[in-house]
């Protein structure tokens, strides 16, 4: 098992004839991914790496069965598309779309939740259940197969603790990028749910930052989840005030401190690491307490 | 982007909160001209800063003459340590009472959030958190003129005042969601009397949005480094250190600044050269580190949708045109990893694997041959 995505899953890639959707199109289709079908405003009729291109999504579900959407489109058009997926039915909406407003966020969070559906990011690198499907642009070779969840608000951080795992002969069920931005649909919450439900999932390894107090909410639902989570938290040495790249990752009124994370981690029992490389260690010696 | 006050409270007029009379003044004359219009007037420094009345940034004035003495007094001083070109010259407001009223964005409930107390002004941050009434929006349904009222009531406001401030509330919020704000905020938001005014305001837009706002005036914070990073479309915070680094990835690159800070290093910036840069802006972004005369850089690249061999013909560029003249440190796997390692290794360049033996040479290299700093 995973979650979010598997071997079933019938991806639907909005913005697939713009170059990174229809080269990441291609990488998803060669890891095995089920893409079923794209959507291209005024292209359809077309076809991408053999994938069928529709003008709405609507036609896209319904000709094909779509169920989850990954979406290259560019910010000022991604509320508009991430809208029609959920308006349309679609149960999991991956965006990774960087500098999206904080204002269309609101309107997609609240949308998501009327609609029940699980938005994943925006800013995120997507998710992948390595070994059965890759919704994203993450680099599926430091992927294995195994037991371990990955939720993350940073791509390259996370692949690094990816590749690490991975070496150490920890794989996993699956990764996945919650995004960068102050606002996203997936939290670390929602995540931590799905894996404690998920039977192939034994441990979860959590990779956070500074900024916001989604790493603390996650400790606090560690506190009733039966399962060992391990986290690595970046920003540690960063000035509070700046915006460390991510929009999210901000200290702000002595809100979204290093320390803070850390203290709500230790008190629910959740090793914090000190260097991404000691992650596997400590995620093998969790395992073995169980 | 944060808006000068006097462009927050523009914004806010237009939308019918009530705001003082005044104008904004660049020189002494202007302040003169504006104060005898409007009689007894406070002059306040326009900066992006808060806390400038605590610094000496707010003067009152009883004459036109007086209005101009403090205005030539105060522009071109340096306030918060930001310099000071523009005052606004107001009508000084009898005050009765301060509240305090702002929306922002609960990033954690993921909603709007309207605050208001009774107890505003220039402590607002010390002010605890039971006197602060929090409400969360619906970002679907909007503020309605009964939160208004409610808020009022909650407040103890009766009357006219109740009705102003309800009005007021609405108002505001339709500031924030019609400039994507991620902060409007009046405080002291001013009892005069039977009116309400906004006595000082503030509107903090969100830098994702500002393409569907280009009537806002441009305002710009940072260091001069910084401002010419941004313009390259590179995310890049200025340290006071001397080991510049480059990373892929802004959670990656936080996480190089603290293994160097643990391993006794001190980093020159943070610059995150995005995934997937091409060689230009990498050869762009190297050159941004040489600017801040570090002794040893640092490179760090986790090839995803970057290319290793891509940040190795940046690098190399670099070298062979303008010439790198402190150590250089690099770090490279993924993605043409191999492709990568033999262009360098053509230019004499060596590339470590992991990040850990990177991260103590560069801080091994950066304390110097006695091992001085």
């Amino acid at each position: 098992m995973a979650i979010l995505v598997d071997e079933k899953t019938k991806v639907l890639v909005q913005g697939i004839t713009g170059n990174q959707g229809a080269f990441h199109t291609s990488q998803m289709i060669a890891y095995g991914t089920r893409v079923v079908a794209g959507v291209s405003p005024g292209k359809a009729g077309q076809e991408v790496h053999g994938v069928p291109v529709y003008e709405t999504v609507e036609e896209a579900v319904h000709s094909h069965g779509a169920n989850t959407s990954i979406l290259f489109v560019p910010a000022p058009f991604a509320k508009d598309a991430a809208m029609e997926a959920m308006a349309a039915g679609i149960r999991v909406v991956v965006v990774l779309t960087e500098h999206i407003p904080l204002h269309d966020e609101l309107e997609l969070v609240a949308y998501a939740r009327q609609r029940r559906a699980t938005m994943v990011g925006p800013n995120t690198f997507g998710v992948i259940s390595p070994g059965k499907c890759k919704a994203g642009f993450m680099p599926s070779v430091i992927y294995k197969p195994g037991p371990v969840g990955i939720a993350a608000r940073s791509g390259t951080l996370s692949y690094e603790v990816a590749a690490t795992l991975s070496a150490a002969g920890l794989g996993q069920s699956t990764a996945v990028g919650l995004g960068g931005d102050r606002i996203v649909g997936m939290s670390f919450v929602d995540a931590l749910a799905l894996f404690a439900a998920d039977t192939h999932t034994k441990a979860v390894v959590l990779v956070g930052e500074i900024g916001g107090t989604a790493e603390e909410e996650a400790a606090e639902f560690l506190k009733t989840m039966d399962k060992p989570a391990v986290a690595y938290l970046a920003g540690k040495s960063a000035p509070p005030g700046k915006r460390m790249g991510h929009a999210g990752a901000i200290i702000e009124k002595g809100r979204g401190t290093f320390e803070s994370k850390v203290k709500a981690f230790k008190a629910a029992g959740c090793a914090v690491a000190e260097f991404p490389w000691d992650v596997p260690n400590l995620v093998a010696e969790a395992l073995k307490d169980r | 982007m944060k808006l000068y006050e006097y462009l927050a409270k523009e914004v806010m007029g237009k939308h019918g909160v009530p705001i003082p009379r005044g104008r904004v003044a660049a020189s002494p004359e202007e302040a003169e001209k504006i104060a005898a219009e409007l009689g007894e007037v406070a002059i306040k420094v326009q900066v992006l800063a808060g806390g400038r009345g605590k610094a000496g940034g707010i003067a009152f004035a009883a004459t036109p003459q007086e209005a101009r003495d403090h205005a030539a007094r105060l522009l071109g001083i340096q306030i918060r340590g930001l310099q000071v070109d523009r005052v606004l010259v107001e009508e000084k407001l009898k005050i009765d009472r301060e509240l305090y009223l702002g929306l922002t964005v609960d990033t954690s409930a993921r909603v709007p959030l309207v605050m208001a107390s009774t107890e505003g002004g220039v402590n607002i941050e010390e002010v605890p958190e039971k006197y602060i009434i929090k409400q969360h929006l619906d970002v679907h349904m909007g503020l309605y003129p009964f939160h208004g009222r409610q808020l009022a009531r909650r407040l103890g406001l009766t009357g006219s005042l109740a009705r102003q401030f309800a009005d007021t509330a609405v108002r505001l919020y339709q500031v924030f969601r019609e400039y994507d704000a991620e902060l409007v905020e009046v405080n002291p938001l001013v009892v005069s009397g039977d009116r309400l005014v906004a006595a000082d305001g503030r509107l903090n837009i969100d830098d994702d949005a500002l393409y569907r706002h280009p009537q806002v005036p441009r305002t710009h914070e940072g260091t001069e480094l910084e401002l010419r990073v941004k313009e390259l479309g590179l995310a890049f915070v200025q340290l006071d250190g001397d080991i510049a680094v480059m990373a892929n990835g802004a959670g990656i690159t936080m996480a190089v600044l603290d293994i160097l800070a643990s391993y006794g290093g001190k980093a020159a910036n943070f610059l995150d050269a995005g995934g997937g840069a091409a060689i230009e802006p990498t050869a762009r972004a190297i050159e941004v580190l040489l600017a801040t005369n570090p002794r040893a850089i640092l490179v760090n690249i986790f090839g995803g949708i970057t290319r290793c061999d891509d940040v190795a013909r940046a690098l190399i560029q670099v070298k062979n045109t303008r010439g790198i003249p402190v150590p250089l440190v690099i770090r490279l796997v993924g993605t043409n990893e191999e492709a990568a390692l033999s262009i360098l290794r053509e230019s004499g360049l060596t590339a470590f694997r992991s990040m850990r033996d990177a991260a103590a040479e560069v801080v091994r290299i950066s304390h110097g041959p006695g091992g001085e700093l």
